[in-house]
């Protein structure tokens, strides 16, 4: 995307890009250039002894069955994310913004749980699902369902999904509500007085204006459910049971700051990487293309 | 409101109610627990109605609980004065840095232009726990252990910043920079008494989101201090929980974790009128 | 441009520089993971040492937990920014073991210094975890625990079985259970930390391998063996008791506390350490403290049980004489009223035998009883190279493997056999790994 007009300047443009750009190379390309070059390296955790060994870290995570099998629950995880996050703060966004009273308070606590420190979130799910005191598996039981998630892989996986839902929604919410204050009254004015009801304005006005926020936010949650969520399987189901909630990220972060094979997990987010700017790129070149700026 | 319709209202009351009673639950389950007992929350169910121990607790937790004991000796007050610095930082530097960045890529054409762009969204990429070792050593060489500027400055570029700046300034209608030129404003001149007025809402989500992450940033300087000086409200609260072999004091850390909340809502709160559409300046 | 960020970088660095205190004594750093009340405790050990001598201090820094602790060490240490002393895990033991020349081994600190130090004032069960084959000691023993046997007595009373006496063999505890299930208890036992406590403990208690070369002891070539008929029967059993509820699965660390707490299950296997957090949670029946159960027919068992829970580790390449007060302030914790003290606050064991004597002549045992089961238990028998400990690389994630393929069992998804041949299988690649990045 292009804007027709613009400003000329010969230095102007880099000295505003110029601290952004030197934060993101000293604490950012440097650091990440060092971790990913781990990745072809076999090396002791505290560097002591280090050898090249060329792809090996690569080759024997794809002689793994059990990493493979992750891209496909990782796909599912993150699409069931990604969508529901964004739904459901869409409907609720759209709504606090059609209401006038108490809309403060709606907006103050929907936007709480973001509050939240994702380190205590975890501590708080696993309070409220634990099979045997949490409130909501209590619930569940009371209708009959006997909800295990120790046990039972299918729970696990709706309760991180659940979890990592429910911390995005906020985020979400507050960005799209941003986007739908940010429409100017007067067109929505107009097509009233020209006879479109709610659901046509919304259609024909509201989500076109909305699409740049819509995109951002998409692009934001898929890097967000492929990254952002390995705190919260740690802290609740640490992969289990029998790797029902091994996601792609929390094995990164599990084998290299937990178990220390820095080579191992260098090579997965050197993979995880490559998908996500895929899938990144592919937004950028066919979706944002349908987005109204 | 562009027209009355009562059950459209109705219907977006029922629908944001029950919207905050599922997002908020856990936040009341939080609440409730943080007035209990130790045992009353060991046992099932746990109770859904606030307990006797409201006063007991927080009392507890504000003068004397977290002022030496598990928390680690350092009061309450100077752990929330350096999270509040920290998201303050944060948040504002983010912002102003993002913001400016995304003023160059979208309004000026030069090399590389693009080659920035995706440089900085690429941060978004590689979670600090991945890069924590190499990291650690770049704040080390540096000489910024131990200090304000080493917990917020590897923090202050914003991948999502910049990404959002940039979605809403391709927004903004051409017209308008063109005005500016033909005026003799310069880019400066537009950015700041144009393009600034028209992202407040942008720039306060922003505020909220960032000040948010700031505040709850863990690791960050659990791995960059070894000073207690410097210690957050969120690594008290961690601290707290970290107890080996036995169970935590799960009332009192629910209590910190109540107080923890406490300056992000009221940022909240601050921030609503910005996001509250302008009767004043409409019609953009 | 770049320059003046950098620059402008460079000065922030330098303004958020604080003043240093003036230093009239040496600072030693102790990173440790020790929250909530155990965090009070260990600043108590920095000050008593501090108030007990001039020389040093010690300043005790909370580092998050263990993994965050270790991996921060080890980034401080490729920044030339590490402490003098950190508290590693159990499971990181090969690691630093591997590490040499960022380790300084404690008995040649204490050589080199001329400290007084005899291996032989520490309990061995306790020490055997952390010495080399030849028998020294490398790092020091600081919160150790092993597992034991939680049972309710109030539900042993009601279901008519003898509340002093707790099943001691698992088919004892199977009639047990039984009994209990029968008197109305919903699940008959439970059990923390699994591959602690069913596998690695198991085979200890059992005197049988957990892999060759003495669980890895003697070299890096090490191979598992939990997949013996043994282990087989035992977990085999587990899996078939999950399903009557004798055993009742409940997560994989600690999560399965309220399960015994709510008086769902009677008993309950967990570390020694968890017994303030017990006491505190039985509010509304008594309870007792007893060994793990062994299976009667295996020749030897039981034998002796072992620790976990962590040790202190010197990181070298500080000044040398920084490392004499290291060693005044390990002589300083071994004292036996101090030691006493700490085992006595924190439940965990005392790590000398002089501690431990005068615990039990300050009538401590007898006014907590169940609290020297643990150490009864890891006294039992003289530790025989099955019992000494275990020394694996890479230990953590192979405890995930064995959780995980142990949770296939319990959800009736693979049988016994066929989980703990994988386990060992996989857990086998990552010991060669571990072994070809060390050699």
């Amino acid at each position: 995307m292009e804007k027709r007009v613009v400003f000329r300047s010969a230095w102007l443009p880099y000295a505003l890009l110029a601290p952004q750009l030197v934060i993101t190379a000293v604490f950012f390309v440097w650091p990440a250039s060092q971790a990913l070059y781990q990745s072809v390296l076999l090396e002791d955790a505290f560097g002591l002894k280090s050898q090249f060994v060329w792809a090996d870290n690569f080759t024997a995570l794809f002689r793994n069955s059990d990493y493979v099998s992750s891209f496909g629950r990782t796909a599912v995880f993150s699409i069931l994310v990604a969508g529901l996050a964004m739904g459901i703060a869409l409907l609720l966004a759209v709504m606090a913004d059609h209401v006038i009273r108490g809309a403060t308070t709606y907006k103050t606590f929907l936007i709480w749980p973001y509050a939240v420190a994702p380190a205590v979130a975890g501590a708080l799910w696993v309070f409220m699902f634990n099979p045997r005191i949490g409130i909501v598996a209590y619930a569940m039981h009371s209708f009959g369902y006997d909800w295990n998630h120790q046990i039972k892989g299918e729970d696990a996986f709706a309760l991180i999904t659940v979890a990592a839902v429910w911390k995005q929604i906020s985020y979400n919410f507050v960005f799209f509500l941003a986007g739908l204050q940010a429409i100017p009254k007067s067109l929505l004015e107009a097509a009233a007085i020209d006879g479109a009801g709610p659901g046509k304005r919304f259609r024909s006005i509201v989500l076109p204006l909305i699409s740049p926020t819509s995109f951002f936010l998409l692009v934001v949650n898929i890097v967000y459910a492929f990254f952002d969520t390995f705190g919260i399987v740690h802290a609740t189901t640490s992969g289990g049971p029998a790797k029902a909630t091994e996601i792609l990220v929390y094995k990164v972060f599990n084998d290299g700051f937990i178990g220390l094979d820095l080579g191992s997990s260098a090579a997965q987010s050197v993979i995880l990487m490559t998908i996500v700017i895929l899938l990144t790129v592919v937004q950028f070149k066919y979706i944002e293309r349908k987005v109204a700026y | 409101m562009v027209e009355r319709r009562p059950w459209l209202t109705l219907l977006a009351h029922v629908t944001l109610a029950i919207g905050v009673l599922m997002v908020a639950f856990p936040i009341w389950v939080t609440f409730v627990a943080s007035t209990h007992r130790p045992e009353d929350i060991m046992t099932a169910p746990i109770p859904l109605w606030p307990g006797t121990q409201l006063l007991a607790n927080y009392s507890e937790l504000l003068f004397s609980g977290l002022k030496n004991p598990s928390a680690g000796g350092v009061p309450l007050w100077r752990m929330m004065a350096n999270s509040l610095v920290m998201a303050l930082i944060i948040a504002i530097g983010k912002i102003v840095l993002s913001f400016m960045a995304a003023f160059a890529i979208v309004y000026f054409r030069f090399p590389f232009r693009m080659a920035a762009f995706w440089l900085i969204f690429m941060t978004l990429m590689l979670p600090v726990e991945v890069r924590i070792v190499p990291t650690f050593k770049v704040v080390a060489d540096l000489g910024m252990l131990n200090s304000y500027a080493g917990l917020t400055v590897p923090l202050l570029a914003s991948a999502t910043a910049t990404f959002l700046f940039r979605q809403f300034f391709l927004t903004v209608p051409d017209e308008l920079a063109e005005a500016a030129r033909m005026d003799g404003a310069g880019p400066l001149r537009f950015m700041k008494d144009i393009l600034l007025p028209l992202s407040t809402t942008n720039i306060a989500a922003l505020f909220v989101i960032m000040f948010t992450f700031g505040w709850n940033q863990y690791l960050w300087p659990l791995l960059m201090t070894t000073d207690r000086q410097y210690m957050t409200v969120v690594m008290g609260i961690q601290r707290m929980i970290n107890v080996a072999d036995t169970d935590p004091q799960w009332p009192m850390v629910m209590a910190a974790v109540i107080l923890a909340m406490l300056p992000p809502v009221a940022i909240v709160v601050v921030l609503q009128k910005w996001f509250v559409k302008g009767l004043v300046e409409t019609e953009k | 441009m770049l320059s003046k960020g950098l620059s402008a970088v460079a000065v922030i660095g330098a303004l958020g520089i604080g003043t240093l205190p003036a230093q009239a004594q040496t600072e030693i750093q102790w990173w440790h993971a020790m929250g909530g009340e155990l965090g009070q405790k260990v600043d108590a050990l920095a000050k008593g040492f501090n108030e007990s001598q001039k020389d040093f201090k010690v300043v005790a820094i909370y580092k998050g937990n263990y993994t965050e602790t270790m991996t921060g060490a080890i980034a401080a240490f490729r920044a030339k920014q590490h402490p003098h002393i950190v508290q590693v895990f159990e499971v990181g033991t090969a690691t630093m073991m591997a590490a040499k020349g960022a380790v300084y081994p404690v008995y040649k600190l204490m050589k080199d210094h001329g400290l007084p130090f005899d291996p032989k004032d520490y309990l061995p069960s306790v020490t055997g975890y952390y010495t080399d084959s030849a028998g020294n000691m490398l790092s020091m023993p600081f919160n150790s625990s092993t597992p034991v046997m939680y049972y309710n007595k109030t539900q042993f009373k009601k279901a008519g079985l003898d509340p002093e006496s707790p099943p001691k063999t698992w088919p004892e505890l199977e009639a047990a259970a039984k009994k209990l299930q029968a008197s109305g208890v919903k699940c008959g036992f439970t059990t923390g930390w699994q591959s602690w406590v069913q596998i690695e403990n198991f085979s200890a208690w059992h005197n049988v391998p957990i892999g060759t070369k003495s669980n890895g002891f003697d070299g890096l070539d090490t191979v598992f063996q939990f997949n013996s008929p043994l282990h087989v029967k035992h977990i085999a059993q587990l899996g078939e008791w999950q399903k009557s509820k004798i055993f009742d699965y409940g997560g994989r660390r600690s999560d399965s506390a309220p399960k015994f707490y709510t008086q769902e299950c009677a008993m309950y296997m967990n570390s020694s350490a968890a017994y303030a957090g017990v006491k505190a949670n039985a509010k509304d029946f008594e309870f007792g403290v007893g060994m793990l159960p062994y299976w009667p027919d295996v020749a030897g068992a039981p034998q002796n049980s072992i620790i976990g829970g962590a040790t202190l580790w010197v990181l070298d390449g500080h000044a040398k004489d920084t490392y004499k007060g290291v060693g005044a302030f390990f002589n300083y914790l071994a004292k036996p009223d101090v030691q006493a003290k700490w085992h006595q606050d924190t439940g965990y064991l005392p790590i000398t035998l002089a501690s431990y004597e005068l615990t039990k002549k300050q009538g401590f045992y007898d006014q907590n009883p169940g609290t020297d089961t643990s150490i009864k238990q890891m006294t039992n028998k003289e530790p025989t190279a099955n019992s000494k400990g275990l020394r694996f690389g890479n230990f953590v994630q192979i405890r995930d493997v064995i959780n995980e393929e142990l949770e296939g069992v319990w959800a009736g998804k693979k049988s016994a056999k066929d989980a703990l041949d994988a386990a060992v299988g996989r857990g086998n690649e990552m010991l060669r790994k571990f072994e070809e990045a060390n050699k």
